[in-house]
């Protein structure tokens, strides 16, 4: 199956969504991210039994936040497939490319590189200004 | 035994009588004449008549100045004093105002919690509970002295009750918890509504098993029901009441116009099946917005007359 | 532990008008584990305002940073060289942590991002209870460890109330009657006959009603 999903996607690569934390969906937005998806494996299907359902309250707390700060909550969602259902995964990102679309670009501006490799500075105890 | 206080209630009890008291509910603004009225239509009827105090927690004219009300039309008026809205300086001092007008009778309660009432967002002060109360108002009274320790000039001469609901849980403390009461000093009980008669009298003979019923006075507490409906509000929507099935039914079994007559019956039938309950003293009636129909209920229940003052 | 829970967003913005530069500071105690104002939480917070400026096109600089502890001077201290940098700062320190902060730092303005709700402890994750009033006078030995005073909404020393039924509080089921827990423990204690003992009038002068309270310690003092 050669099935093209729309090529402003750019995949991160994580070992489970579990690990996928509230902070990494913020700091994409922050970097001016459009829309993120956070793609799971089928419910019942976790590798550690409960990562993929950890993930999908992180992304309604999230999304949640987002609507509030008024960046928009649709901006930000989760599907759940296995990992050979290709024709779902296009499914799920040219819906969130149209959504995305629709809801117009990041508030916040073009995506910005991310700061430079976290240092000694960002240790606890130690400030971190971003810029 | 003799009477500790010229209190009329406590006299009639002392007697061997058995006594009836009903209660009022003081109006939510300053106009007192309905109330006013509500006590003259039972005045013939009842030994003593309780005023709640902001009960549900909702904010009505104060229990005290309702009492004096009544004590100035020459009725036996006992002054209800929940321990949620005010302070121990607060609570000796209304107990003194009370005394200063000879009102001889105070209920001691904890009260709702403000939560359900129309304030619900106020703070709550629970400085003494119920039997902490019951012992100050024992202490201001036989020991003359304030809480904290200082004489009072002419203490209060206040017969002292408390409440206590045979039908909350846990149901193996009910009987221990009212001889904690007797302990802090209450020398008459006012039971929560009685529908569920068995049960209350499984609670009886664990308190006469105990000798309680001699060591202070018990009213049984009837509410005559006006309607099934209220019937099944009181079993699902009030904590700590036990309305049986068989009495919501038998409520139901009745067309709409005729079951307040049916709940006025059911109240006389259960008096008179109490009557015959060893160890109670007489009967408090808790008639809401319903005093009018107070006199029947004490006639067909064949508690009148009310004895003449002794 | 102190718990406390995160301010809406909304409620801190506000405060932060006109500012040029933000800290965002944390604490890595209580507030950490009841997951109210730890690192963590710093980063949303300060992440969320980040976005919010971004989109009202404000330039502000909100830094985060996360004390080992707000409520000891020492570890205060540890922000002095860098303090001078922000026009304000939003503590997600319990209100002990938020107020130290501002003592410590007179000329700096301090905002609440939490809001602190008692000293408890966590049922399961994400869940904490009450336990404790800090009423300066434990009954604990009275009542078979079950506290009346911080778990009975009247905090009745000699309950229940006639409200408690079937276990619960008359607030509602999702309350536990403290006196019917009191209860359940002192029966499994065989000590039921305490039930009986009247627990005299408290002395409240411990409790906050005294007014703001201090504990000396001389033998350790400095």
């Amino acid at each position: 199956m050669r099935l093209g999903y729309p090529e402003s996607i750019k995949i991160i690569r994580v070992p489970c969504t579990g690990k996928v934390d509230a902070l990494h969906l913020m700091r994409c937005f922050e970097r001016g991210a459009d829309g993120v998806i956070v793609v799971g494996c089928r419910e019942g299907d976790c590798h550690y039994q409960s990562g993929n359902f950890r993930a999908r309250k992180r992304v309604a707390e999230v999304a949640g936040l987002l609507e509030r700060l008024g960046i928009g909550g649709e901006r930000l969602r989760m599907v759940n497939l296995s990992s050979s259902d290709a024709p779902l995964f296009v499914k799920a990102a040219r819906e969130i490319h149209e959504a995305v679309l629709a809801a117009g670009p990041n508030p916040v501006g073009r995506p910005r590189r991310p700061p430079a490799v976290p240092t000694a500075s960002e240790t606890p105890g130690k400030e971190v200004i971003r810029p | 035994m003799n009477a500790k206080t010229p209190s009329r209630l406590e006299k009639i009890l002392r007697a061997g009588h058995l006594a009836v008291t009903s209660e009022c509910g003081p109006p939510r603004g300053s106009a007192i004449g309905h109330l006013v009225e509500k006590a003259e239509t039972i005045r013939h009827h009842v030994d003593a008549i309780n005023i709640t105090d902001n009960q549900t927690s909702v904010c009505r004219l104060c229990s005290l100045a309702a009492c004096i009300r009544l004590k100035l039309l020459g009725l036996e008026p006992v002054l209800q004093m929940v321990v949620r809205d005010r302070n121990r300086i607060a609570l000796q001092s209304d107990i003194l105002g009370a005394a200063s007008f000879d009102i001889h009778n105070i209920l001691c309660l904890s009260g709702d919690h403000q939560r359900f009432g129309d304030h619900a967002q106020g703070q709550n002060v629970f400085d003494l509970d119920s039997m902490q109360l019951l012992q100050t108002v024992r202490r201001m009274r036989d020991e003359g002295k304030f809480l904290g320790g200082d004489p009072i000039d002419r203490p209060p001469a206040m017969f002292v009750g408390a409440a206590e609901n045979p039908f909350a849980d846990p149901f193996e403390i009910r009987v221990p918890r009212l001889a904690k009461k007797i302990a802090a000093g209450a020398e008459f009980i006012q039971t929560q509504c009685i529908y569920n008669v068995e049960r209350f009298e499984r609670w009886m003979q664990g308190v006469r098993d105990r000798g309680l019923h001699e060591q202070a006075f018990i009213l049984a507490g009837v509410t005559p029901l006006k309607s099934a409906g209220m019937a099944r509000y009181m079993k699902n929507k009030v904590p700590g009441m036990d309305v049986p099935d068989e009495v919501v039914k038998r409520m139901a079994s009745v067309p709409k116009d005729r079951q307040a007559e049916e709940g006025i019956r059911l109240c006389v039938e259960t008096i008179q099946r109490l009557k015959e309950v060893p160890g109670i003293a007489g009967f408090h009636i808790m008639a809401i917005e319903w005093e009018e129909r107070v006199p029947e209920i004490v006639e067909r229940a064949g508690l009148a007359p009310r004895p003449a003052l002794c | 532990m102190i718990v406390a829970e995160r301010k809406p967003i909304e409620e801190i913005l506000p405060w932060l008008e006109g500012a040029r530069s933000v800290l965002v500071l944390g604490c890595n105690e209580c507030v950490t584990v009841c997951e109210a104002g730890g690192k963590k939480e710093v980063g949303m917070l300060a992440s969320a305002l980040r976005l919010l400026f971004a989109k009202e096109g404000r330039e502000v600089n909100v830094g985060e940073r996360t004390l080992e502890r707000q409520c000891d001077p020492e570890y205060l201290d540890e922000l002095r060289d860098t303090i001078d940098a922000y026009d304000a700062v939003v503590s997600l320190a319990c209100g002990v942590g938020i107020q130290f902060t501002a003592e410590r730092y007179p000329s700096k303005p301090v905002y609440p991002g939490v809001n602190t709700c008692f000293m408890g402890a966590a049922l399961e994750r994400g869940v904490w209870a009450e336990r404790c009033q800090g009423c300066g006078q434990c009954l604990l030995a009275l009542t078979g460890a079950v506290c009346p005073v911080a778990r009975c909404a009247k905090r009745l020393l000699n309950g229940p109330c006639g409200g408690s039924s079937a276990g619960k509080c008359e607030l509602g089921p999702e309350v536990d009657c403290a006196w019917q827990l009191i209860i359940d423990r002192l029966k499994a204690l065989g000590r039921m006959e305490d039930y009986e003992r009247l627990i005299p009038v408290k002395d409240w002068s411990k409790d906050r009603a005294g007014g703001p309270r201090k504990v000396v310690r001389e033998d350790v003092r400095s």
